[in-house]
């Protein structure tokens, strides 16, 4: 054993690869990304499988093929992720594993980047698993193994849900020397139609023992030591709060060297440990639940309340005592606690007004290459009755002022779907849908023959930055990396195109503007389903050329290259447009923009 | 004991270094250490801000407003910004060189910075004000602007290590062609 300092999403890899964990796959998504890269990183004799899948199903499938042979695996995606992989899990669930298999899902109270606040807690519930909430690094590391040992002897996957603050946060934590690392051997697929296939009989026999196991696995949670009562210290107080993740921490610093309620930790919130939850009620008259996203403890203490008849008063976010939506922080449940109990909080003095902050909201980056191909679609169908449809990716941003060139924004893959709608009900308008090469492959492509196959009028266009840069640049299909680190064939997206049936494909470099444009005006008038390929490398990865520079003499300051693409490598200097060379990365984008000639760049286009 | 510190600046200017510097050296002496901080949409230019605890008995790694010890301000209005998570009576080091925000071409604005060094100066006291843009241009480069600001902050003997160790564990983070720069910025400002 020794200290290091870890994040959070390390430790779990770290913990699981201390477990004995032998294949491990996921899909990019913060606030998950960590746990599959950290893995990578440790896996310096190659003797761990590491995949990036091409999305989150994939890759639960694969890891559950490796589990049926007896590998301990995990599969790590985060809360939006689920929704792709939910198909096979709930099956899954059913089936069971034999290895050991922690499907590793990390939630995002806020959402601080994510497009919903959904809760894993009550996944866990819906699709009857077990389901483990760490509240801390060290306990994130801890906890994983025992994971792992209880989906082995259970013969379940089961979840493993950390939020954000857990899983970027970091701790110098205790863990164990390689000596101390637990080896498992998979003793290989042994075929068992009897147990491998699923039907309705051998569901309807399974859902009787799932729901028997969990009845027990109520009980054995209820003993577990993670779920804990802490004593109260004011022995006259008869009232209760309940926690769990991350904010169980901000309960125990609220209520340090305070003369305190009984506490109760819910590590596993199912299945709840109803047993351990009678023994926190008993004398109590008023409890408060403090969650982040869904009410799970606090419908749970409700029911169990109805059911045994406690008169205990349960109140949380289903009361209004707990606010419903976004994170929770040590202020919010220092204040929620205060009131609960009736403490005076120590009066705030009214800090002096601040002065008005400048904003910093994210933005594409300088020469990001999706600025241009944005710019290329918008000067081509000027005038022209269009609709634009965005995905899940840095090109979100193409949202912002003064591209504004996002209409829609769903979820992964969504786009290419939600153009069709859009031309089927409004025929007359030009129909595009962007998205990025990741997300093309993770769930674009059924997108694309649905459009071909059911005559669509649409234009797919595809942002091809040649790696997954929103969630820091994971390898994917059209890279021609693995996370094994071999060099493999990369999966040409021209040919995937043309073999779904989309016959026009155009890739154009969307750095040379002229080119862009026109290929989008030619390319957009023809009839059915086209595409087109803005191809060019993500800014942050490539080494910038020599930054532009604007001719004083020419420049009339009519600042047409700040309004037209808001770039922030282009600045207001006394007034007149200047390059911010510790960003401009000499793209030329702008040089094409001016009118007057007067920005130029080396080997200028 | 525990020392609550507040780091904060715009993305790109060392931030997280920073926090990684000092966590290792706290690792490295057995105290305990924990940290939360911004990752993700906020890119280059961004702001930034990264939650440092150290000490015995702590919990989460974040900590309420009005309890940093030290907040540490790479850019005038991000300290304001967290100027909130300082306790009364906590000691702020700021660099004084604003970064205007990336959008500031498109809305026209105006910010210098000049209004928050002034708020900091009137609602705490004996700001350490550092004068950023003069130290990177004295010691010949941009990317020490972190080790500038640390070393100020460890000169103020609120953090529990001395400039000597903390450089120890510079030493041990840092490529050998660069060490000397780095204990240079370090001493600048000490």
């Amino acid at each position: 054993m020794h200290k290091e300092f870890l994040m959070g999403n390390a430790a779990i890899a770290r913990g699981a690869i201390a477990a004995g964990l032998n294949v491990i796959a996921g899909y990019p998504g913060t606030p998950s990304t960590e746990v599959l890269e950290t893995s990578a990183k440790c896996n310096k004799d190659g003797s761990l499988y590491v995949e990036w899948s091409v999305n989150e199903k994939a890759a639960l499938e694969l890891a559950a093929g490796a589990a049926y042979c007896g590998a301990r695996t995990m599969v790590t995606m985060k809360q939006v992720g689920l929704n792709v992989a939910s198909d096979p899990l709930m099956s899954l669930a059913y089936i069971g594993v034999k290895g050991g298999m922690v499907v590793l899902v990390a939630d995002d109270p806020g959402p601080i980047s994510s497009q919903t606040e959904q809760d894993t807690r009550t996944f866990a519930a819906y699709s009857k698993l077990p389901c483990f909430d760490p509240s801390s690094v060290q306990e994130a590391y801890d906890m994983i193994g025992e994971a792992f040992e209880l989906s082995q002897r259970l013969e379940t996957p089961v979840l493993f849900r950390p939020t954000t603050r857990v899983c970027h946060g970091y701790a110098s934590i205790d863990v164990r020397d390689e000596s101390e690392y637990a080896h498992n051997t998979p003793e290989g697929f042994r075929r068992d139609p009897s147990r491998w296939v699923i039907f309705p009989r051998l569901s309807y026999n399974a859902h009787i023992r799932i729901e028997d196991r969990n009845v027990k696995l109520s009980d054995e949670f209820s003993d577990y030591s993670r779920n804990l009562i802490v004593p109260e210290t004011d022995k006259t107080c008869r009232k209760g709060v309940v926690s769990h993740g991350i904010s169980y921490t901000y309960v125990t610093e609220a209520l340090a060297g305070k003369q305190a309620p009984r506490v109760m930790k819910v590590t596993t919130p199912f299945p709840f440990p109803e047993k351990l939850a009678l023994k926190f009620l008993d004398g109590l008259d008023e409890v408060l639940c403090i969650e982040e996203l869904d009410p799970v403890i606090e419908r749970e203490l409700t029911y169990i309340c109805g059911k045994y008849h406690l008169p205990v008063k349960i109140r949380g976010k289903l009361t209004n005592d707990v606010k419903n939506a976004g994170e929770n922080t040590c202020g919010s449940v220092a204040a929620n606690i205060a009131s609960f109990i009736g403490l005076e909080l120590p009066a705030a003095e009214k800090p002096e007004l601040a002065p008005e902050l400048p904003v910093r909201p994210p933005v594409l980056c300088a020469g990001c290459p999706h600025r241009a191909s944005f710019f290329a679609v918008k000067e081509a169908m000027k005038g022209q009755k269009a609709v634009f449809c965005g995905d899940i990716g840095c090109y979100t941003l193409g949202n912002a002022m003064p591209l504004d060139m996002v209409d829609t924004c769903l979820c992964m893959g969504a786009g290419v779907n939600i153009t069709q709608g859009i031309w089927h009900t409004e025929p007359d308008t030009k129909c595009f849908a962007f998205v990025g090469d990741s997300t093309f492959f993770a769930s674009a492509i059924t997108g694309a023959v649905n459009a071909v196959y059911n005559q669509a009028d649409m234009t797919l266009v595809i942002l091809d930055n040649s790696t997954t840069a929103m969630t820091g640049h994971q390898p994917h299909p059209g890279t021609g990396h693995t996370m094994m680190g071999e060099v493999v064939e990369k999966i040409d997206i021209t040919a995937v195109l043309h073999g779904v049936g989309v016959k026009t494909v155009e890739t154009v470099d969307p750095l040379d503007l002229n080119a862009s444009v026109e290929t989008v005006k030619r390319v957009a008038a023809e009839k059915g389903v086209k595409a087109i390929i803005f191809r060019s490398p993500c800014a942050v990865i490539i080494k910038p050329e020599a930054p532009a520079v604007i001719d004083p003499e020419k420049c009339t300051n009519c600042k047409r290259c700040i309004k037209a693409l808001g770039c922030p490598g282009i600045v207001l200097r006394d007034g007149r447009a200047a390059i911010e060379s510790s960003l401009c990365t000499g793209c030329g984008l702008c040089s094409q923009v001016c009118r007057f000639g007067a920005i130029s760049v080396k080997g200028g286009k | 004991m525990q020392t609550n510190i507040m780091i904060c600046g715009v993305g790109g200017q060392g931030i997280v270094l920073t926090s990684k510097l000092i966590a290792a050296t706290a690792v490295s002496h057995n105290v305990p250490v924990m940290s939360a901080e911004t990752i993700g949409m906020a890119q280059k230019g961004g702001s930034v801000f990264s939650f440092l605890r150290l000490g015995d008995g702590i919990a989460s790694p974040m900590f309420p407003e009005g309890s940093a010890d030290i907040l540490i301000g790479f850019e005038p209005s991000e300290a304001v910004r967290m100027f909130p998570y300082l306790k009364k009576g906590g000691k702020a080091i700021v660099n004084t060189h604003p970064i205007m925000p990336v959008t500031a071409a498109l809305t026209g604005s105006d910010y210098d910075g000049a209004d928050m060094l002034d708020y900091i100066r009137r609602n705490t006291d004996l700001p350490v004000f550092v004068n950023g843009d003069k130290a990177i241009s004295d010691i010949g480069s941009p990317k020490v602007l972190n080790m500038v600001m640390l070393g100020a902050a460890v000169a103020t003997g609120l953090l529990p290590f001395t400039l000597g160790e903390i450089e120890e564990t510079m030493k041990s983070t840092v490529k050998p062609q660069f060490v000397e720069l780095n204990s240079k910025a370090l001493r600048y400002a000490g």
